[in-house]
C-alpha cells in the first residue's frame, strides 16, 4: 500500500479509478480501452507533477514515510556490513548507525542517520534525531576508518540533532562541533550523500566531506521551513514560502556551489523504486571514490580545507595581508 | 534549527533584558532588583546585588580585554551580500542596512590584533546587537581571516561569543560557516597555536555547535546562557518545564562542558595567565 502526499491527490484518484475498473467482476466492453486511456493520462499527470515540484513539495518527498533509509542503502549496495555500536562513553544512539562494509569489493566505513519506517521503528530511532552519543559514535567510527585507511561514506537523513535536556547536559553542541573539527582534517576520503532530510547542524555533523552528493528530491537547510516560518513570519501557513526562501533543494544547492552532484530519482521519488535508486547511488559513489582514491593524503586534506574555506558570499573583499 | 527561536525577538533590536534602561536606575535582568546605573557601569556592567553580567558592547569588551590603545581592527570593510535574495516580511538587504545604521558596523563580527599585558593576540568578538550576533558569510570569513593571521604571527586566538546561532537569511551558506570556522581552528590546533574561547550571554545554536565549543580552554561569564537548542524549543519538544539554572554557565561547568567561569573584572588577568602557559 502506497502512502500518498497531499499534492499527489490527482495521482491517487486516477490510480484508484484504474484499480476499480481492473478489478470489476464483470468487465463491460470497452473497459480495457478505458483503462489504457487512464494509464496514459496518469503517466502525463505524473510527469507534469514530478517535473514541476515546488521546494515544499520536494521537502515532503524528502520526508516521505516510505523513503529508503540508511540501512536500506547499506543492505542494497554493500556486503558484509557489521554494525558497530556505542560511543564508549555513555551509550548507543540508534538514530545513527555505522560500521565496516564491503562496497565494490573495497572495505569502507558507512555511517548514517537512521529514521525507521513504522511508528515503532521511528520511535526506537528517535525519528532520526541523534543525541551527543550518536555523534560521538560516528566520530569513533570515523577515527577507526582513518586508522585503517578506509574511505568513509556518510548518509545524511535527519530533521536535526535532538533538542532535549539530556542532549544539552551531555554536550550536544560540543559533539557536533568536534565532528566538524575532526572531519575537516581526516586523512581518508569522505563522501556524503543527503538521501532525505539534511536538517541543520545535526546533518552537517556527518557532512564535512570531500564530496557532497544529494538525491534529486532531498533537501539540506540551516533550519526547517516550519521553524523558519514560525520565526520570521510568525505564521504557519507560510511554510511553503519559507521552503522556497531558504533555497534548500538539491538544485538550489548546486547553484550555490555547495553540492557536487545530484543523483536523479525514479519518477515520483526514491520510494517508488528503491532498487533503482540504490543502483544510482552505488554508481555515483563508485565514481567519486575512484576519483578521490587517486589523491595523495596531503592534497586530499588541502582540497577539503579549500572547499569549505571558499564557502560564503562576502562583499568588500580585500586580500589577506593587504 | 532550534536556536533561531531566540533570534527572533532579539533580531530587530537588542533584547529587552539587555537593554539598559534610560535614566539613573535600571532593573537587573537576573535578580530583578533596581540598581543604581552608575554603580553598574563602574562595576564593568555587573549587577552589584547578584553579580549578573549585563551584556556589554564590542568596544567595551575589547577595552576590557586588551591593553589600552593596542587594538587594531582588521577587515572592517567586509560586508554582507544577499546570495539567496532572501525575503520574509522584509528583505534581507533592508534588514542588514537597518542593522548597519544602528550599529555603525557592517556585520556581527569584529576582528583585530591587540595586546594582553604586552602579549600580542588575535581577537574575534561577536556583536550581539547586529542581528542577534548571527553567523553568516561575513562572520565566518572574518573568523577565518583572524585564524590565518593568528597562524602567521603565532598569536593566541581569543574569541568572545554572544550569538543566537547561524543566520537564517543566508541559508545553507550560514550552516556551512560552522564547518568553515571549525576547519580553520583545527589548523590552529595542528600548528599548536592556542585558542581560548570566552562564552558570553547568550551563546546558542550553530555558534555553540562549532567554534565556541572548540577552544583549547573554554571560559564562560557568570550566569551566561549557553546551549545548542533554545530553551523554548526544548520545552515544546519534551513538554516539560526545564530545570532551574538550565543552560546557565554554572550548569555547563557542573556537566563538564567548560573549563571555568570567570568574573568580568578578572577576565583579562585569567586570559593573560592562561596564554602564559602556551
Amino acid at each position: 500500500m502506497r502512502d500518498y502526499l497531499d499534492f499527489e491527490k490527482p495521482i491517487r484518484e486516477l490510480e484508484e479509478k484504474i484499480e476499480k475498473l481492473a478489478s470489476a467482476e464483470s468487465p463491460k466492453s470497452g473497459t480495457q480501452d478505458e483503462i489504457r486511456k487512464l494509464r496514459t493520462k496518469l503517466a502525463q499527470v505524473e510527469h507534469q507533477l514530478y517535473t514541476t515540484l515546488t521546494p515544499w513539495q520536494r521537502t515532503q518527498l524528502a520526508r516521505h514515510p516510505q523513503r529508503p533509509t540508511t540501512l536500506d542503502y547499506i543492505n542494497e549496495l554493500s556486503r558484509e556490513f557489521l554494525e558497530l555500536h556505542g560511543d564508549r562513553n555513555f551509550g548507543d544512539d540508534r538514530a545513527i548507525v555505522g560500521g565496516f562494509a564491503r562496497f565494490n569489493d573495497r572495505s569502507v566505513m558507512i555511517i548514517g542517520h537512521q529514521k525507521g519506517k513504522t511508528l515503532k521503528e521511528r520511535m526506537q530511532r528517535n525519528f532520526g534525531m541523534p543525541n551527543p552519543e550518536g555523534y560521538r559514535k560516528a566520530l569513533r567510527l570515523m577515527r577507526l576508518a582513518e586508522k585503517f585507511g578506509r574511505p568513509i561514506i556518510t548518509l545524511i537523513d535527519t530533521p536535526g540533532a535532538y533538542p532535549g535536556i539530556g542532549a544539552e547536559e551531555r554536550g550536544q553542541a560540543e559533539a557536533i562541533a568536534r565532528n566538524l573539527f575532526v572531519m575537516s582534517r581526516l586523512s581518508v576520503p569522505i563522501i556524503s550523500v543527503v538521501i532525505g532530510e539534511g536538517g541543520s547542524g545535526g546533518a552537517l555533523a556527518l557532512g564535512v566531506s570531500d564530496r557532497i552528493l544529494m538525491l534529486e528530491h532531498s533537501v539540506y537547510s540551516v533550519i526547517s521551513p516550519e521553524g523558519c516560518a514560525a520565526i520570521l513570519y510568525d505564521d504557519p501557513s507560510k511554510v511553503p514560502d519559507a521552503a522556497a526562501s531558504l533555497k534548500m533543494t538539491a538544485q538550489d544547492l548546486v547553484g550555490l556551489g555547495i553540492v557536487d552532484e545530484v543523483i536523479p530519482e525514479p519518477l515520483g521519488g526514491a520510494h517508488r523504486d528503491p532498487r533503482a535508486m540504490c543502483d544510482r547511488v552505488a554508481k555515483a559513489l563508485a565514481n567519486q571514490l575512484y576519483a578521490l582514491a587517486e589523491l595523495p593524503t596531503d592534497q586530499l586534506i588541502a582540497q577539503r580545507d579549500q572547499k569549505f574555506r571558499k564557502i560564503g558570499v562576502v562583499g568588500g573583499l580585500v586580500p589577506v595581508g593587504a | 534549527m532550534a536556536w533561531f527561536k531566540k533570534g527572533k525577538t532579539e533580531e530587530a533590536e537588542p533584547p529587552k533584558r539587555s537593554k539598559v534602561a534610560e535614566g539613573m536606575w535600571l532593573k537587573c535582568n537576573h535578580c530583578r532588583e533596581i540598581v543604581y546605573r552608575k554603580e553598574v557601569d563602574r562595576n564593568n556592567k555587573v549587577c552589584p546585588k547578584c553579580d549578573y553580567h549585563f551584556p556589554i558592547s564590542v568596544i567595551e569588551r575589547i577595552n576590557l580585554l586588551v591593553d589600552l590603545g593596542t587594538f587594531k581592527e582588521w577587515d572592517a570593510e567586509l560586508e554582507p551580500q544577499d546570495p539567496l535574495q532572501f525575503q520574509d516580511t522584509r528583505t534581507y538587504k533592508d534588514r542588514t542596512k537597518a542593522q548597519q545604521e544602528k550599529t555603525g558596523r557592517k556585520d556581527a563580527m569584529v576582528i583585530g590584533q591587540g595586546a594582553i599585558n604586552g602579549r600580542k593576540v588575535a581577537l574575534c568578538v561577536f556583536d550581539f546587537g547586529f542581528m542577534g550576533g548571527s553567523m553568516g558569510s561575513v562572520v565566518g570569513e572574518k573568523i577565518c581571516r583572524a585564524v590565518d593571521r593568528a597562524l602567521e604571527g603565532r598569536m593566541p586566538l581569543i574569541l568572545v561569543t554572544a550569538s543566537g546561532g547561524a543566520r537564517m537569511q543566508e541559508g545553507i551558506l550560514s550552516l556551512m560557516q560552522m564547518a568553515k570556522t571549525s576547519a580553520a581552528v583545527a589548523k590552529l590546533g595542528e600548528a599548536k597555536v592556542p585558542f581560548i574561547s570566552i562564552l558570553a550571554d547568550p551563546t546558542f545554536g550553530g555558534v555553540t555547535a562549532s567554534i565556541a565549543m572548540l577552544g583549547d580552554v573554554i571560559i564562560a561569564e557568570p550566569k551566561a546562557l549557553i546551549g545548542f537548542a533554545g530553551p523554548r524549543v526544548i520545552e515544546q519538544t519534551i513538554k516539560q518545564q526545564l530545570p532551574d539554572q538550565f543552560q546557565r554557565a554554572e550548569f555547563l561547568l557542573d556537566h563538564g562542558m567548560i573549563d571555568m567561569i570567570v568574573e568580568r573584572k578578572q577576565l583579562k588577568e585569567a586570559v593573560s595567565t592562561l596564554v602564559g602557559h602556551f
